[in-house]
């Protein structure tokens, strides 16, 4: 019975330690970022958040046209993802649910979150960007082939297995009776799952499009393959952008100069910033939800 | 109980082993990625004749100038001479080591693949977003016996920073007051127009899919993947098509003092091909800090000596250009300048 009372203590002890390590952790990558950023923040000034030039020879260094093409290619990524994830989540939800093509389904929207970033981008490479080029000629757009859109798409792609997958088990949670009654009362099965899963499942479908837009927003290797790379303040979907982490994973590794590496970790530090707020403000809308639905 | 102490002392004999075997010289080196195949080949032949090992990690040359600052590593290598801040910015005074040469070539995407002449300063206009298109008259004038398309100029450039692109834009700021002036020289710039592909086979991979695509690669990279490129012009009027050899003749010019201050960009040398230049090893003058042993620095010297001397031998496989004979003299004279508590070693 002592050994019962000391292990539950314990072992209370050992959960409480790795929720604030967790909380600490967090903190701490904060202040790190903020403390190797201090000679950027002291050079650039609140200017970094609105200019539009990055130009490591001059040592002017704003962050305008990399948080644009963030926020750009992450948008369309989540529109096209969540209206694919929707439509998969209802078909394996509802419909496939069990036997053998359900599980081939399932299994190959999980392994789509396997695939490495770098493999992604190597796809992107080869297939998208022509295929984006073949679509671009007949816009009459410049047929760069590369660009935030194809980013975009590729995108898209990646974030699709987490919306899709949660999307899936909030469907399938949806009480039978529920859609029994709203069948009953007469009901078409697509006015069903329009009014009653949809809305019942709404919640949690939400906390799964925004755990993809988290991935979107930090997604770095597969977008710098395709994005086109230029550091110019850009809303045009069709031409080249770059994107904060493309940006780091370019420049890091050859950047000499103090302003110039601090300016490259205040963009981690605004990235970082941007996806906390980001995720802040869906966790408010998922709770509303939640209380609404 | 029995099984732990067998592991315990397991653990201490092969410590003991690997600090009994770290007694053979090991040299660790950073850098610049232009070099690293030919410095891989010219590191794995010495530790075979003399077996001194040297481990180099191709971080780029920014890497490679801030490790040697860091005194993490004992040289470093860079593409770019260190500018005047950022010597004074280092802890003591820097040495610059030229090994090998290398040249930058425009190479672009054209039907047919015709072999194209141009000017530095058509070059740098082009890259400025100027001349947009294929047709335009300043290239039709340079290319009369071409059937150049009415298409756009797609310009592909470097998205991450690089001693490539640090030698191409010296050359463009030489050859034009307006580049010099709007971009400037550096190993990341703020361009004006194209898109950005990561490392030289990154822009090699993308000219080569964009329907009038125009970008600079290393001469390797272009040799390597069958791409054409462009003959320039050099500062005598010549005509010259990038070369081992027309890179090593780049610096058949008088030879200063000051290795670092001979640019091989736009050189008088009349046969010299105009985009040219050095890679260098870094390192600091006085090689007595942080308690090194002298045997190291001796033989990092002897190693950086064989390198301008008999190493050179593997450079024209790999497809480097060779330190013409007035440059390794005077690097010869760098190398004797390296001090040990103030005493020259070699």
């Amino acid at each position: 019975m002592r050994s019962a009372r000391f292990s539950d203590s314990t072992f209370r002890t050992v959960l409480y330690l790795g929720g604030i390590a967790v909380s600490v952790l967090l903190i701490a990558i904060f202040f790190s970022l903020l403390l190797s950023s201090r000679p950027a923040l002291a050079a650039n000034g609140f200017r970094f958040l609105t200019g539009t030039e990055w130009n490591p020879v001059t040592g002017s260094f704003h962050a305008l046209p990399f948080v644009v093409g963030t926020l750009l290619t992450s948008l369309i990524a989540l529109v096209i993802a969540t209206i694919l994830s929707i439509a998969l989540s209802i078909l394996m939800g509802e419909y496939f649910r069990t036997g053998p093509f359900a599980s081939v389904m399932r299994t190959a929207v999980e392994l789509l979150a396997g695939i490495p970033s770098v493999v992604y981008g190597f796809i992107g490479v080869f297939f998208l960007v022509p295929a984006m080029r073949s679509v671009q000629i007949l816009l009459g757009a410049p047929p760069f082939g590369v660009g935030m859109l194809t980013a975009a798409v590729l995108l898209a792609f990646m974030i699709l297995p987490y919306s899709a997958s949660i999307g899936r088990e909030m469907i399938s949670l949806v009480p039978a009776d529920l859609k029994e009654a709203a069948l009953s009362l007469g009901a078409t099965p697509s006015e069903t799952i329009w009014r009653v899963t949809l809305p019942y499942a709404r919640s949690g479908m939400m906390g799964g499009i925004l755990l993809s837009l988290g991935r979107a927003l930090g997604e770095t290797m597969a977008v710098t393959m395709v994005i086109g790379n230029a550091n110019d303040l850009s809303l045009n979907p069709l031409g080249p952008g770059n994107t904060m982490a493309s940006l780091i994973a370019n420049e890091f590794s050859e950047a000499a100069g103090t302003v110039y590496l601090a300016s490259l970790i205040e963009i981690a530090l605004l990235l970082f910033v941007i996806s906390t707020l980001i995720n802040i403000a869906g966790k408010i809308v998922v709770n509303r939800m939640a209380q609404g639905g | 109980m029995k099984l732990s102490r067998i592991s315990v002392i397991a653990l201490i004999l092969s410590l003991a082993a690997g600090l009994g075997f770290s007694q053979s010289v090991e040299l660790v080196g950073a850098g610049a990625t232009f070099p690293a195949p030919i410095y891989s080949k010219l590191f794995d032949q010495y530790a075979k004749e003399f077996g001194v090992k040297v481990n180099y990690q191709a971080i780029g040359s920014g890497g490679g100038q801030s490790q040697l600052k860091n005194k993490t590593v004992d040289f470093g290598a860079t593409d770019v001479v260190m500018t005047e801040k950022d010597l004074a910015g280092a802890p003591a005074p820097i040495l610059h080591i030229p090994t090998v040469a290398g040249a930058v070539v425009i190479t672009y995407n054209l039907p047919g693949n015709p072999e194209l002449k141009l000017t530095g300063d058509v070059v740098a206009d082009v890259f400025l977003g100027k001349v947009k298109k294929w047709n335009d008259s300043r290239i039709t004038d340079l290319n009369p016996s071409v059937k150049l398309p009415g298409t756009a100029i797609t310009v592909v450039h470097r998205s991450d920073g690089s001693g490539t692109t640090g030698v191409f834009s010296d050359y463009l700021s030489k050859v034009s007051d307006e580049w010099k002036q709007k971009v400037g020289t550096g190993t990341a710039l703020s361009w004006p127009a194209g898109v950005g592909a990561k490392g030289n086979p990154g822009v090699a991979g993308l000219v080569k899919q964009l329907p009038g695509g125009f970008g600079y690669v290393e001469l390797i990279y272009a040799l390597q993947n069958s791409m054409p490129f462009a003959q320039m012009k050099n500062k005598s009027g010549n005509w010259i098509k990038a070369s081992l050899a027309s890179t090593s003749a780049a610096a058949n010019v008088a030879v200063p003092d000051d290795v670092t201050k001979l640019s091989t960009t736009n050189s008088d040398a009349p046969d010299g091909y105009p985009i040219a230049s050095f890679t260098w090893l870094i390192l600091y003058k006085e090689q007595n800090y942080d308690n090194r042993p002298q045997a190291k620095v001796q033989a990092m010297l002897k190693m950086i000596s064989w390198m301008i001397h008999d190493g050179q031998k593997y450079a024209e496989p790999l497809s480097y250009a060779v330190l013409p004979a007035a440059v390794v003299a005077k690097a010869d004279a760098v190398i004797k300048s390296v001090t040990f508590n103030g005493k020259p070693l070699m």
